[in-house]
């Protein structure tokens, strides 16, 4: 039924693109040379894929409408996640294997595995981070790498003007990096969701433009070098131990986070910024102070963010400001998004597929932020509440007469 | 006074460009109140476009002249192609979702036309071809104010008279106005929404198609990065002269390319950015509303 329409809507729709894409996929100049390439294959590979995505696209959009449909009959199904999650001795057992995993991954795989890890782990950390503005507060961060450079320089200048160890700078950085997100926060938590977003972009390219060009306080492009390796009570390192401490370091910071962040959530702060996020006016009116909930959340936003960058700094021995362009705040926040905004588990595994994957599949690497792009766009028209959403905390009302009462 | 005046035109221009620029999220914002992110990169796919095809056909040798209007169309066409697309694809299924999930969206599609640019043609910097040539009357004055300049200024004029005549005039400029003002309301009496959704992209998109092609060839050389840093600055202006407002965007442009040029005269070239975006946060803290915009109180 409909399907020669549907076919020629397909191809009609694959024609468009080829159009679209035509100068920038099929001509290639070189000014300097003139001469000119014409890519023809690409138009063909152009046409055939956007047909299939098309037919695809449509799959998808009438599986959300199907969903939307049984969802109002049904009660909401839960995922594969979260089913574990909820049986006591399946969540146990899931528990146990990845802390099994976690304990024994530096032992069996080389140095440059137990690298990359620590790297996702950082990334879980600072998603974690974000995670609490975003997702909870549903205040659009677009600089949040801002304070992750704050961290990072914190260490580096503290490290090279005093000689001052990992461990005493990690707390401090993070509380820097907190006194920005309260500093910035006082005068842009006024702003509606979208002018917040763009303030808090141009705060983050305010702070890289200034390490880039403050010669004499940042030493500039160049960066700062021979950064100190995080310590143990005065024991030297080889750099292959170094290494595998870094990682048990932020397994334990994991740990940490994922501790501090969801007994948050469940506190009553949590629930005033999540309260926050649905509807700004009608939780006024219930005498939650608007802007002090906004402020605390920036700012233990901006904490995790300055820890990670005294660890960041302190993992890679170098810092200068290109580690730190909006890329990397679009990054953070593709991991939020993707795993579902205000879940735990969701942006730990966000962290994981989109730092690991580009890793090991090292021939799409190239088509990295491609995917990053496209995965914010398909996320939001397809699943807005991302891979795994977070489950409100529901009051089940039980009584042998009535059913159940949820929300 | 030479210098002045030097960088008074130096300010124009740079304002004419992001006044170009700035209407197309200006327009946007006024009807579906959203922050088209990806604007920035419709101009860099514009001012690409421009790029290839003059480059292309200068290799074959056609004359100046057809090089110039050819490009011209081409890059409207294309951007306004993309403009239209978009719009479709990261906007249109999202119109009633949450306020995040656009912009959350047009971020998406920003970083992803980056890329594709990159990955599909280069990263390095490519020269743009001259298209504007010297004018002989401008010789006594070339040292202050150059051609470039000159068509760059009355390029924008021309087209900002345009605009107003089709915003004004014509029954897609009322209809436009009318879905601005209230958009339930406008479908009641028959307008198209969607179409006049789809009109406003496709000429904001137009808009920065000419800015990018006028920029690229004033500065000389295009990267695919360039519509990042160019669609911040347009934001600006466009929120300093009060988003929503179309003379706003304008007023606003001027004022940013102006405070630009002077700051980069008369202080320092490494902060030129820095005084964008300080003047973007200022703004934002001082007057949200902006210089020409309303200020509108939120009803329960």
């Amino acid at each position: 039924m409909g399907l020669l329409k549907e076919l020629k809507k397909g191809v009609l729709i694959s024609l468009w693109f080829v159009f679209l894409t035509f100068p920038v996929m099929v001509i290639k100049v070189d000014p300097i040379a003139r001469t000119v390439v014409w890519r023809w294959a690409n138009a063909l590979y152009m046409a055939v894929g956007t047909f299939f995505i098309y037919f695809l696209v449509q799959f998808f959009l009438r599986k959300k409408e199907n969903r939307k449909e049984t969802n109002d009959s049904k009660e909401q199904t839960l995922s594969f996640i979260h089913r574990i999650l909820q049986d006591r001795l399946q969540r146990n057992i899931l528990i146990g294997v990845v802390a099994v995993v976690a304990v024994f991954f530096p032992q069996f795989l080389s140095a440059y595995q137990t690298n990359v890890m620590t790297t996702a782990l950082m990334y879980v950390v600072l998603g974690l981070g974000l995670n609490i503005v975003v997702g909870l507060a549903g205040l659009l961060d677009l600089g949040f790498v801002a304070f992750y450079a704050v961290g990072a320089y914190t260490y580096a200048l503290l490290n090279l003007h005093f000689g001052l160890g990992f461990w005493a700078v990690l707390p401090i950085g993070g509380l820097i990096a907190a006194t920005f997100g309260i500093l910035l926060g006082f005068p842009v938590l006024r702003l509606r969701g979208d002018y917040l977003a763009i303030v808090t972009l141009g705060f983050g390219e305010i702070i890289r433009l200034i390490l880039e060009n403050w010669g004499q306080f940042s030493k500039g492009p160049s960066g700062i070098s021979n950064i100190s390796r995080p310590g143990f009570f005065g024991i030297e390192f080889s750099l292959q131990s170094s290494i595998i401490y870094t990682y048990y370091l932020m397994v334990l910071l994991v740990l940490v986070t994922i501790f501090v962040v969801n007994r948050l959530q469940d506190s009553r702060l949590g629930r005033a910024w999540i309260a926050l996020r649905e509807d700004e006016i009608a939780c006024q009116a219930m005498g939650i102070d608007k802007r002090k909930t906004k402020l605390v959340a920036f700012s233990l936003g901006a904490f995790w963010a300055g820890i990670m960058g005294v660890m960041f700094a302190a993992k890679t021995t170098f810092v200068n400001p290109a580690s730190f362009t909006f890329l990397e705040s679009a990054i953070i926040l593709s991991i939020v998004v993707l795993g579902g905004m205000g879940s735990i588990v969701g942006v730990l595994f966000g962290a994981l597929i989109l730092i690991l994957m580009p890793e090991y599949l090292r021939a799409l690497s190239q088509y990295r932020m491609l995917a990053f792009g496209a995965i914010l766009v398909c996320m939001m028209v397809f699943r807005p509440q991302g891979l795994i959403s977070n489950i409100r905390r529901t009051y089940t009302f039980k009584k042998k007469t009535t059913s159940s009462l949820c929300r | 006074m030479d210098y002045f005046i030097e960088l008074l035109f130096s300010g124009l221009t740079r304002g004419s460009i992001y006044a170009l620029i700035a209407l197309g999220y200006t327009m946007v914002y006024g009807i579906i109140g959203l922050i088209n992110f990806a604007h920035g990169e419709i101009y860099m796919i514009g001012a690409f476009t421009a790029f290839i095809v003059a480059t292309v056909l200068s290799i074959y040798g056609f004359p100046l002249i057809a090089i110039v209007i050819i490009a011209g169309i081409a890059a409207v066409v294309w951007s306004s192609s993309y403009g239209y697309t978009i719009e479709k694809i990261a906007y249109k299924p999202l119109r009633h979702a949450p306020r995040l999930s656009p912009l959350i969206s047009a971020i998406g599609m920003s970083i992803f036309l980056q890329n594709y640019v990159l990955l599909a043609q280069t990263s390095d910097f490519l020269p743009f071809p001259r298209l504007i040539p010297d004018f002989p009357f401008m010789e006594p004055i070339a040292h202050i104010v150059g051609s470039t300049d000159l068509v760059i200024l009355v390029t924008t004029v021309i087209v900002m008279v345009a605009l107003t005549f089709i915003i004004k005039f014509t029954l897609i400029g009322k209809a436009m106005r009318a879905t601005s003002q209230d958009r339930t309301m406008a479908t009641l009496v028959g307008i198209n929404v969607n179409r006049v959704i789809s009109a406003t992209f496709i000429i904001g998109s137009g808009l920065a198609a000419i800015g990018g092609l006028l920029i690229a060839s004033h500065i000389g050389q295009i990267n695919f990065y360039i519509g990042f840093l160019a669609g911040i600055k347009a934001f600006t202006a466009a929120v300093l002269g009060g988003i929503g407002s179309i003379p706003g965007a304008v007023l606003g442009s001027l004022i940013l390319g102006l405070t630009e040029s002077f700051a980069t005269g008369y202080v320092s070239s490494d902060y030129e950015d820095v005084f964008a975006f300080s003047l973007l946060v200022l703004i934002l803290i001082f007057k949200p509303s902006g210089l020409l915009g309303k200020a509108t109180n939120q009803k329960v």
